[in-house]
Parts: structure tokens; C-alpha cells; sequence
């Protein structure tokens, strides 16, 4: 795992409210230097309010916030901090003016010279790709240009942590994919510290170190990426990483950390540490279930079901395929593999996937 | 039409003869409306933002004074700034009645609410998050604010037409608190109204055309600067 500095921003007691209903509600917050933090969570789960916190543009009803451990307060703390972090809005919000211009924005607010301006820009529109687009006027761009625009200008400031508000779900999926890529890269190189906003897992799985899962302005579960994913700690979190079969029931027998859990008239394995007679929920993350006509003899696979193919749907490069095994299962597979195995509704299939496989969710 | 058609050569042969009274008049109507419009500009423009940025108790009363504003009769603002200035008003002390400052005065109060109203409304135009992404790229609040201005450009000179056509062709307000006095408060609109009641149609058409010449050169400047700051 990376190694991350000391702790850069910290949050104590963060309460937002908004009217009566409480918009954030943080105990403890700390982004570590070198550290890039993905917050996922639904809409109004209280990202954009705590980015917008974490810029200082919104003051928390209670709580504070510590750069560097000093706290921040007075307007003049306040824009003395905004000029080391940048935000940068779903919607680019560029000014009426060239893209050379909007790019050099920030640094002219802060008083940086001609030369030395030009200097920044151009290394950032370069990073971007958008450096022969540097003299059009930014009405002309497209959303894609316009974006990567927006992050080169938040990047030409050589902020200390760079917050981002979904920036990419405005945009098609392959211009995502390029600016999800090239803001990847920049990362990696200034090695700059984050902040991710985002409802789409792909976005954060690309980009971040660790995860911050947020519902109704509450932190469910905040941790290491591989942690959260393969570990969440209920069915909100569960759901929203991807593991789209949750299934509950009561474990029959547990030996040598390999348990099987009684799921209606099924029998399913897993591993884990548990003991028999436990009520539990499990989940199985369509890409490890595999599809085959018949069942398969030699496989590692512990778990094997017979079943009916309910829906089909596409899921971009993929297809998403429902079952009915005795119980709700899905599997991710290639236009390939439908065509190869006739994956259409009715069709008889047998689903398979590993022990391993199997992640605990509740005890 | 005869009539029409005579005002017409007289108009123009004021104009190219350079009549040193039809001179002396359209540069002080330029000179007083131009002033007011400033003045207007600063006051109006400052109420826009204050209205757009900020959020207090009240605003929505302002927002409706000022859009009622916009619509000020020049007579109810000629009769207030006369009471006001008059000898026992509360600015009487500064003996402004009858003179261009009193005309200044008047077509400001009648400018400022077109401006303010219209400011407001192409600050309020800009996206809502803009300002914060302005703050967020380290802008203090003046130049925020500064930033702002900057990007509604456009509207904002659209505002500045409108005030500025508003007050060169009102008469009311002008013939009230200017009272018409020849080299000094006499304007393009107070000498119109003048000449038609002394039965000089010719005079008040040459007068008008002027007018409107006025009207449309200033217009036709700023529309030049607006449309050539347009984005494509």
C-alpha cells in the first residue's frame, strides 16, 4: 500500500445543516499528504457539501477545520488557504475569455508574473493535452475540452490538495475515460494529494488510495480501496461497490474457515470465520461469477448453480446477466460469451463462482 | 408633412451651420445625461451586486422596489428632487434647485433603479456556482466581484444603454428641477417642449432630430463595444 505523509487537512466535529436536515455530520476527518481519497455515496449524500467545506467555501455550522494544524478562521486564514487548494465543479465554469486565459486565472489572482504565468500554463495545457487550443475562446470548446481546461487550470496552481467534484459526469464515456486517464497520470507525477467526489465506483477505483462510502452526510465506511471493496460493512455499502447479489442466511457448518450457509433450499460456500447456526448476509460480486452450458467436473469453483437467465441488459464494454438460481444472482460477460453461449431470457444456465469469492458482509 | 419636411432642413442646417445655442444644448444634455448615467453606473451596479451576492433579511422588498423603479414616472421624480431641494428642503442649504446638478441629481434617481434592477438580473444570469469557483481559484472577494462584473459585460452594458436612453429623453424631471433656463439648464428634451408650445414645429423637430442623433450615436457606440466583445 502507499505511504502517505502527515496529516495535511483535519476535520473535528464538521456539522453541516441545511434548514433542519443535517447536510454532514463528521466526527473525524483527516486526508493525509500524498493520500487521494475517494468519497462515494448517491446523490445528496453529502460529497459536494463536505468538498465544499474542505475548500472553505461553506463554514460549518459546528467543528472545525486544521491545515497543517493551525486552525482556520478569519477571512484573511481562509483565503490564505483557498490559494494551496482548488475546487474544480462538475460544470468547468469557464470565464468569457481564451483558454489561455481561464487557465492563468489563478495564478494572475495571485499576483504571478508574465513570464513565469505563461511558463505554468503551458506545462499544465500540455499535461492536459489542450495546448492548441490555448488562444480559442473557451465558448467555443466541447464539454470534454471545457473540462480538461478546468483541471488544467486547477493544476497550473500547483495546489497542495486538489478537490474534484464529479468532473467527469458530465462528459461521454470515452472523453471520461482520456481526461480519467490523463488526470490519473498528473496525479501520479506532482504527486499531489485529493480529494475524489464521485457516485461512479469505476472513477474511484482508477484514481483512489482510500475510500470514504458517504449516506445521508454520514460516514458508512472509510478505508483502504481493496478494503471497503472487498470488505463493506453493510448492504448500502455493499451495493453501492458493485456487489449486486446480497444474500442472508444461516451458516450449516463452519470448519477450517470454510463455511457453507444455507440460502433457502440452496447451500452456498464461502470463507470465513464463523460459526454454525449464525444468521448471515454474503456477497458475490458479478464479475466472479462465471457462466457455463453445462456444469463444469474439474473446476476450483465451490459454488454451482443451475438456473434460468431472466434479463440481459448492456453495461457499456459488457453485458450484465440476471439469473434465477433458488435465489437472485448476476454476472458480468462479454458480447462474445452471450453470443458463444445463446445468453438470452429463459435460457437454462449453470453459474459458478469460488468460496473466495463469497464476502461476508453482517455477522 | 410639409411641416415634417421643413423641420428636417432645419435640423440639418443647425446641424452643419454648427448653431452655436443648438450646440450649447446638445453638449450639456450629452454632459448632464452622461454624468447621470455615471453616477447611475456606480450607485446601480453596486446595488446589483450587493442584491445578487448577498442574502438578508429584506432583500426581496428591495428586489421589488427596485424593479418598480425601473418604471419611475420623471415627473414623481422631478417633484421629489424639487422638494428636496427646495429652499426649506432638506438639501435646500445647497441652492441646487434650477441648476445642472439639479438635473443630475433628478436623472440619476431615474437611471440608478434601470441600472441596479438590470445589473442584478446578468449577475443573477451567471451560473450559481461561478463565484464560488472564483473564490476557490484564490480570489479575494474584491476580486471576485471585480470577476463577476467582468463576465456579465455584456448585460451590464445593455444596462448602461438603458439608463442612458432613459435619461437623455426625459423631459419631466428636467423642465422641473432645471426649470429651462436658457445657458444654463436648458436641454435637448426642456427646449423641445419649449419651442412646440410656442408654436416653432420646425425649432422642435430640428431639436428632436438631434435628439435622436444623440440618442442613436451614444447607442451605437456601446452596441460597437458590445458586439465586438461578444463571444463568437
Amino acid at each position: 500500500m502507499k505511504a502517505f505523509g502527515p496529516a495535511l487537512l483535519e476535520g473535528i466535529g464538521l456539522e453541516v445543516l441545511r434548514g433542519d436536515i443535517q447536510a454532514l455530520s463528521l466526527p473525524v476527518f483527516s486526508l493525509h499528504e500524498g493520500e487521494i481519497l475517494g468519497l462515494i455515496g448517491p446523490n445528496g449524500a453529502g460529497k459536494s457539501t463536505l468538498l465544499l467545506c474542505l475548500a472553505g467555501l461553506l463554514a460549518p455550522q459546528r467543528g472545525r477545520l486544521l491545515f497543517e494544524g493551525q486552525p482556520l478562521g478569519t477571512e484573511r486564514e481562509l483565503v490564505t488557504y483557498r490559494r494551496r487548494v482548488t475546487l474544480v465543479f462538475q460544470e468547468p465554469l469557464l470565464l468569457d475569455t481564451t483558454v489561455e486565459e481561464n487557465i492563468g486565472i489563478g495564478l494572475r489572482l495571485r499576483g504571478v508574473g508574465g513570464a513565469e504565468r505563461q511558463q505554468r500554463v503551458a506545462e499544465s495545457a500540455q499535461r492536459f493535452g489542450i495546448e492548441h487550443l490555448l488562444r480559442r475562446s473557451a465558448r467555443e470548446l466541447s464539454g470534454g475540452e471545457a473540462q480538461r481546461t478546468s483541471l488544467a487550470r486547477a493544476c497550473a496552481l500547483k495546489p497542495q490538495i486538489l478537490l474534484l467534484d464529479e468532473p467527469f459526469s458530465s462528459l461521454d464515456p470515452p472523453t471520461r475515460e482520456g481526461l480519467m486517464r490523463d488526470l490519473g497520470q498528473v496525479l501520479k507525477d506532482t504527486h499531489c494529494t485529493a480529494v475524489l467526489a464521485t457516485h461512479d465506483l469505476t472513477e474511484a477505483l482508477h484514481l483512489a488510495d482510500t475510500l470514504a462510502v458517504l449516506r445521508a452526510g454520514e460516514v458508512v465506511q472509510w478505508g483502504p480501496v481493496g478494503e471497503v471493496v472487498n470488505h463493506p460493512v453493510d448492504e448500502f455499502v455493499a451495493t453501492f461497490v458493485g456487489m449486486e447479489t446480497l444474500l442472508s442466511g444461516r451458516v450449516r457448518d463452519c470448519a477450517a474457515g470454510v463455511f457453507t450457509l444455507e440460502v433457502g433450499d440452496q447451500a452456498l460456500v464461502g470463507t470465513g470465520d464463523v460459526t454454525p447456526g449464525q444468521e448471515l448476509t454474503v456477497g458475490v460480486r458479478p464479475e466472479n461469477v462465471t457462466l457455463s452450458l453445462h456444469p463444469e467436473s474439474e473446476t476450483s469453483a465451490r459454488n454451482s448453480f443451475p438456473g434460468r437467465v431472466t434479463r440481459v441488459t448492456s453495461r457499456g464494454p459488457f453485458l450484465k446477466v440476471e439469473l434465477e438460481c433458488g435465489f437472485f444472482l448476476s454476472a458480468y460477460v462479454t458480447a462474445r460469451s452471450r453470443e458463444e453461449l445463446g445468453l438470452v431470457e429463459g435460457r437454462e444456465i449453470v453459474a459458478s463462482f469460488k468460496a473466495t469469492a463469497v464476502h461476508l458482509i453482517r455477522k | 408633412m410639409e411641416l415634417i419636411w421643413e423641420g428636417i432642413r432645419e435640423a440639418l442646417r443647425l446641424l452643419f451651420s454648427l448653431d452655436r445655442e443648438v450646440l450649447n444644448i446638445t453638449l450639456l444634455s450629452l454632459a448632464l445625461s452622461g454624468l447621470a448615467t455615471l453616477v447611475s453606473l456606480v450607485v446601480g451596479v453596486s446595488m446589483g451586486v450587493g442584491l445578487a451576492l448577498n442574502n438578508f433579511p429584506g432583500r426581496r422588498l428591495i428586489i421589488s422596489l427596485v424593479n418598480t423603479g425601473m418604471g419611475l414616472p420623471p415627473v414623481v421624480v422631478g417633484l421629489f428632487v424639487t422638494i428636496l431641494l427646495w429652499r426649506n428642503g432638506p438639501l435646500g442649504l445647497f441652492h441646487l434647485l434650477y441648476t445642472p446638478w439639479a438635473i443630475v441629481l433628478a436623472q440619476a434617481v431615474i437611471a440608478t433603479p434601470i441600472i441596479a434592477g438590470l445589473s442584478l438580473a446578468a449577475l443573477q444570469q451567471l451560473p450559481k456556482d461561478l463565484r464560488l469557483q472564483i473564490l476557490t481559484l484564490g480570489a479575494t472577494r474584491r476580486q471576485m466581484v471585480w470577476l463577476l462584473i467582468k463576465e456579465a459585460r455584456l448585460p451590464l452594458l445593455a444596462a448602461v444603454m438603458a439608463g442612458f436612453g432613459g435619461v437623455i429623453s426625459e423631459v419631466g424631471a428636467s423642465i422641473m428641477v432645471g426649470g429651462n433656463i436658457k445657458g444654463s439648464t436648458r436641454v435637448l428634451t426642456t427646449a423641445t417642449v419649449m419651442e412646440t408650445s410656442k408654436g416653432n414645429f420646425d425649432i422642435a423637430i430640428a431639436l428632436s432630430v438631434i435628439l435622436l442623433l444623440v440618442a442613436f450615436a451614444v447607442n451605437a457606440a456601446l452596441t460597437h463595444i458590445q458586439q465586438r466583445r461578444r463571444p463568437r
